[in-house]
């Protein structure tokens, strides 16, 4: 049988986050604050051109100027220094660049202002050359390359996947819907901008302070920079300071972070590289810009037969995680809902505009605004209620889908439900009122995407009855310090508070794949519990000795070691350790433990369960739109997850308003304006983020599903909230004034024209 | 340009620092006397992180000269406990989860602070507008609009009312 939330006493609390305190006092330490002896500050110069040859660069003026400490110009990186997974992307650009963030040249010098003057006297000839910013022109035969040295602007990427037979099933549909989507720009905007301090110790070994969410993998790619530099066999050492929030916009390393290392290294000083909000926008990286377009059918009691996509994705002018994200959004076309039938051909094509990243979603964003608003579409004209249809298509608990998922629980129906509970479906709104709905999709035991979707965890128990959890996972404001520490001192009968969750020093932590794809409460957690379930045997196993009892009957609650039924034998749990560590022949009680969830990897048929468990839900929007402005206001907003368990409530219900609101401003407000590669609006008051007093009180019903391979039941929701937003409100906007907006965001110049075209 | 001494009040502490005329007050909290509470995240007054108070006013240290400080009372998001004690309304903020990345929350509270020094008891809709000069990418305010709502009144019926550390016992 399940267990109920009263059958724990830690999880499922609403307890706050561990380190809110250090935070709201300003203490703190972020990247920006933390300052070293000695330490350079260095900076980055840009491209002038989207597309340009250089033909000359003179740094002799910056080099002369007094304070400066080192000029570095494509010239002085290694040849095989190079970023992003394909490595296509040298941190310092030689003779060419392809995009208005590519970077030219950088200093180090003893105070910012002097290496931005630098900067200012390094004398750059380029040559300019025409430039492609239209993904679709990009892909034409005679389009002029990105890349001279490769045949087509195309990327090679397999993503080109059937399953079933979409030509004969759309052919027998009673119904079909068909159209354009397009998605636009928008980034992360943490409010910490990047950062990063490098330093070398007097053996060439490399400590670097840095803003990642993947600090096993960045140690990777900065051990291969020593080695393109000529430093074999180093080591390097990742610590991640607070970060002021992720996203994914930390999956990948950037340019600057090699660049500290290249000044780091020549200066022989610290040098730190720390991202003013101009240069965030324009050098940090973006969500995939996507042109959609679907096709799908259902039969006439509205049972979907296929869903046809096609997509081409904007890859900027480099290669990072952003080109992979076809991955992740064939997760939803594949099985948001059920049906047979799937054709997804995506292709990415290079362009001279900004190169995307992973955010939040990752790519489930793009590709549920077009299926979630063509499922309306379909609905309407199949005649048929669009919660109904909903319903009759939802993915249930045991399905296996197209794709090879494995649906083992399957909350969507509660979360229809919720949604339906709390808004109104039946059309009888005020004018100019609408409601709508939309559901999702996620991944949410982990998401096999490297060969590794492992997490370590070392359990370290000290004298006193409190723990020291080393894990591999990461914290970024999101709480998985809280999760860790609830999963443990559940498991040992301690309190959150006992628990000392050390996270993000690879010299200390274990190896982990990242914080990504809403993993961490899942295999960091699940990591943590079985490290707890080790170190809770070993005590067992000394008590048993102790008590004079069989190991089984020994339990753990409210920090004590007892035998239920036997007053005699108990003790606190402090007291035993101490017992442990003194006694003759005493031991040590840590465990460690590898938790790399048994889910797959797709082959080369693009097949295969990716996690071990999703995630779903169901958010329903209601607007008002004023037909005189085009403004759409949201007038009440609920989003019902199915979390498996919600191992803390409280933070739970702050990633689901996050991510809603990050999703409200990704529906209606924001937009990265690129003109001809170049961005304009890199500054808060141009690029729209939602305030307080834009933002909506958001409801939150938790659905709980006890996963049974969860850490107590969980599921991911780190993403979720932010995936069915978009099309929740162009459902809405539909419902209300009877127009759909296709292209994000939705602008109110968007839905006057809309409203225009309708009433003419 | 020279560098000139000036003094300043601070979290109830006179401080003197050699600043140059152009410095801004943020750059002097930051860099000069390492109060690191305040954040930097635009440097052009549209994010709220760098919000301090002089004369119990919410001010943007980033658009403010340090030399227009002088004479002025200053309060820091550093200033707001009692040594280790948290302020009630930062206690309401780290019950309810006001706080994710953290990287807004001094800014936060600060405003908060002011709004609350003037209206103890504000209604949602008056929260909003006080704190809508802060942006926050992390918590959709709901849960920051309720900790400034329940810091000068707390509600029975809310859950994170109850204290951690009643809920401890
Ligand atoms: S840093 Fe001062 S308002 Fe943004
Ligand atoms: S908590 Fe991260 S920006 Fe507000």
């Amino acid at each position: 049988m399940s267990k109920s939330n009263s059958d724990f006493s830690v999880v499922g609390k609403r307890i706050p986050k561990l380190d809110a305190a250090q935070k709201a006092m300003g203490r703190a330490e972020y990247i920006q604050d933390i300052k070293l002896p000695g330490m350079l500050y260095g900076r980055i110069l840009y491209s002038k051109y989207a597309h340009a040859n250089i033909v000359k660069i003179d740094t002799s003026k910056a080099v002369a100027l007094s304070g400066v400490h080192a000029v570095l110009t494509g010239e002085d990186v290694p040849e095989k220094m190079k970023m992003g997974f394909i490595k296509d992307n040298p941190p310092i650009k030689k003779g060419k660049v392809c995009s208005f963030r590519d970077e030219v040249a950088a200093v180090a010098a003893i105070s910012p202002e002097i290496a931005k003057k630098a900067l200012d006297l390094i004398e750059i000839e380029y040559e300019e050359q025409i430039g492609i910013f239209d993904p679709e022109k990009a892909m034409e035969k005679d389009s002029p390359l990105v890349h001279g040295h490769l045949k087509s602007n195309v990327l090679k990427m397999p993503w080109d996947i059937h399953y079933g037979d979409v030509e004969k099933a759309e052919k027998e549909s009673a119904f079909v819907v068909e159209d354009r989507f397009t998605t636009q720009w928008v980034t992360h905007c943490c409010l910490g901008t990047s950062g990063a301090i490098a330093l070398f110790d007097a053996n060439d070994n490399l400590t670097i302070h840095t803003n990642t969410q993947i600090p096993s993998l960045a140690q990777k790619d900065f051990l291969e920079s020593l080695k393109a530099m000529g430093l074999e066999n180093k080591r390097v050492r990742v610590i991640k300071p607070i970060i002021g929030g992720g996203f994914g916009s930390k999956l990948d390393t950037y340019a600057y972070e090699h660049i500290a290392i290249l000044l780091a290294h020549k200066c022989r000083k610290p040098v730190k590289i720390a991202f003013d909000r101009v240069e965030e926008f324009k050098a940090t990286s973006t969500r995939q810009p996507t042109i959609i377009y679907i096709k799908q059918g259902c039969d006439k009691n509205g049972k979907l037969t296929f869903r046809d996509m096609r997509m081409v994705l904007d890859n900027g002018a480099h290669t990072s995680w952003g080109a992979t994200t076809p991955s992740v959004m064939l997760m939803p076309i594949s099985s948001l809902y059920r049906v047979e039938n799937v054709k997804y051909v995506a292709k990415c094509v290079y362009t001279n505009n900004t190169y995307s990243q992973a955010m939040r979603g990752y790519g489930n964003p793009q590709a549920t605004f077009a299926i979630e608003s063509s499922m309306d579409m379909l609905a309407e004209k199949a005649g048929i209620d669009r919660i109904e249809i909903r319903r009759i298509n939802r993915n249930q608990s045991g399905d296996e889908t197209p794709q090879g998922l494995k649906i083992t629980t399957c909350g969507l129906e509660e979360c229809i439900d919720a949604v339906e509970k709390e808004l109104k479906f039946d059309g009888k709104n005020e004018k100019g009122v609408g409601t709508g709905i939309a559901s999702l999709i996620h991944v949410g035991g982990g998401a096999r995407i490297y060969g590794s979707d492992g997490c370590g965890a070392i359990l370290k128990m000290d004298d006193y009855g409190k723990v020291d959890v080393f894990t591999g996972g990461t914290d970024m404001g999101q709480g998985l310090d809280n999760i860790i520490a609830q999963i443990v001192a559940e498991e040992l009968g301690l309190l959150a508070e006992d628990i000392n969750v050390v996270h993000s020093d690879t010299d200390i932590c274990p190896w982990d794949v990242g914080a990504h794809a809403s993993r961490s409460t899942f295999v960091a957690g699940n990591a943590a519990l079985g490290a707890a379930k080790k170190v809770k045997q070993k005590i067992q196993k000394f008590a048993s000795k102790l008590f004079d009892v069989p190991a089984e009957k020994i339990e753990f609650k409210d920090k004590l070691v007892f035998v239920p039924g036997d007053q005699e034998k108990s003790m606190p749990l402090g007291k035993l350790l101490r017992k442990a560590h003194f006694s003759p022949g005493g031991t040590m009680l840590m465990a460690e433990y590898f938790y790399d969830p048994d889910n797959q990897n797709m082959g080369k048929e693009l097949k295969g369960n990716m996690s071990m468990t999703y995630s779903f839900g169901a958010h329903g929007a209601k607007v008002k739109v004023d037909e005189e402005t085009g403004k759409v206001e949201v007038l009440e907003y609920v989003a019902a997850h199915d979390v498996g368990r919600a191992i803390n409530p409280l933070l739970l219900e702050g990633q689901v308003y996050g991510g809603v609101v990050m999703g409200l401003g990704y529906a209606l407000t924001e937009e990265v304006t690129v003109k001809d590669g170049e961005i304009m609006n890199a500054n808060f008051r141009d690029y729209k983020l939602f305030t307080a007093k834009d933002a909506v009180k958001i409801k939150a019903p938790i659905i709980e599903t006890d996963d049974k391979d969860g850490p107590f039941g969980a599921k991911g929701i780190g993403e979720p909230g932010c995936v069915p937003t978009a099309p929740a409100i162009a459902n809405a906007i539909y419902d209300a004034v009877g127009v759909r907006i296709k292209d994000l965001p939705i602008t109110p110049e968007k839905v006057l024209v809309a409203l225009k075209k309708k009433n003419d | 340009m020279e560098k000139i001494l000036i003094t300043l009040n601070i979290n109830d502490k006179p401080c003197e620092v050699m600043v140059y005329p152009n410095d801004t007050l943020l750059e002097v909290l930051r860099d000069e006397l390492d109060l690191t509470g305040s954040k930097e995240s635009c440097g052009e007054g549209v994010c709220g992180s760098c919000t301090i108070h002089m004369d119990d006013k919410p001010v943007r240290s980033c658009l403010t000269l340090a030399m227009e400080a002088t004479g002025t009372k200053i309060k820091t998001v550093e200033g707001l406990a009692k040594g280790d004690e948290l302020s009630s309304l930062q206690q309401s903020f780290v019950d309810h989860g006001a706080v994710q990345c953290g990287f807004c929350t001094p800014g936060m509270l600060m405003s908060a602070d002011a709004l609350l020094k003037i209206n103890s008891k504000p209604d949602e809709k008056t929260v909003r507008k006080a704190i809508a000069g802060n942006i926050c990418r992390c918590t959709g305010y709901t849960k920051i609009v309720k900790a400034v709502a329940h810091a000068g009144n707390s509600q029975d019926h809310c859950p994170d009312c109850i204290t951690f550390s009643k809920a401890k016992e």
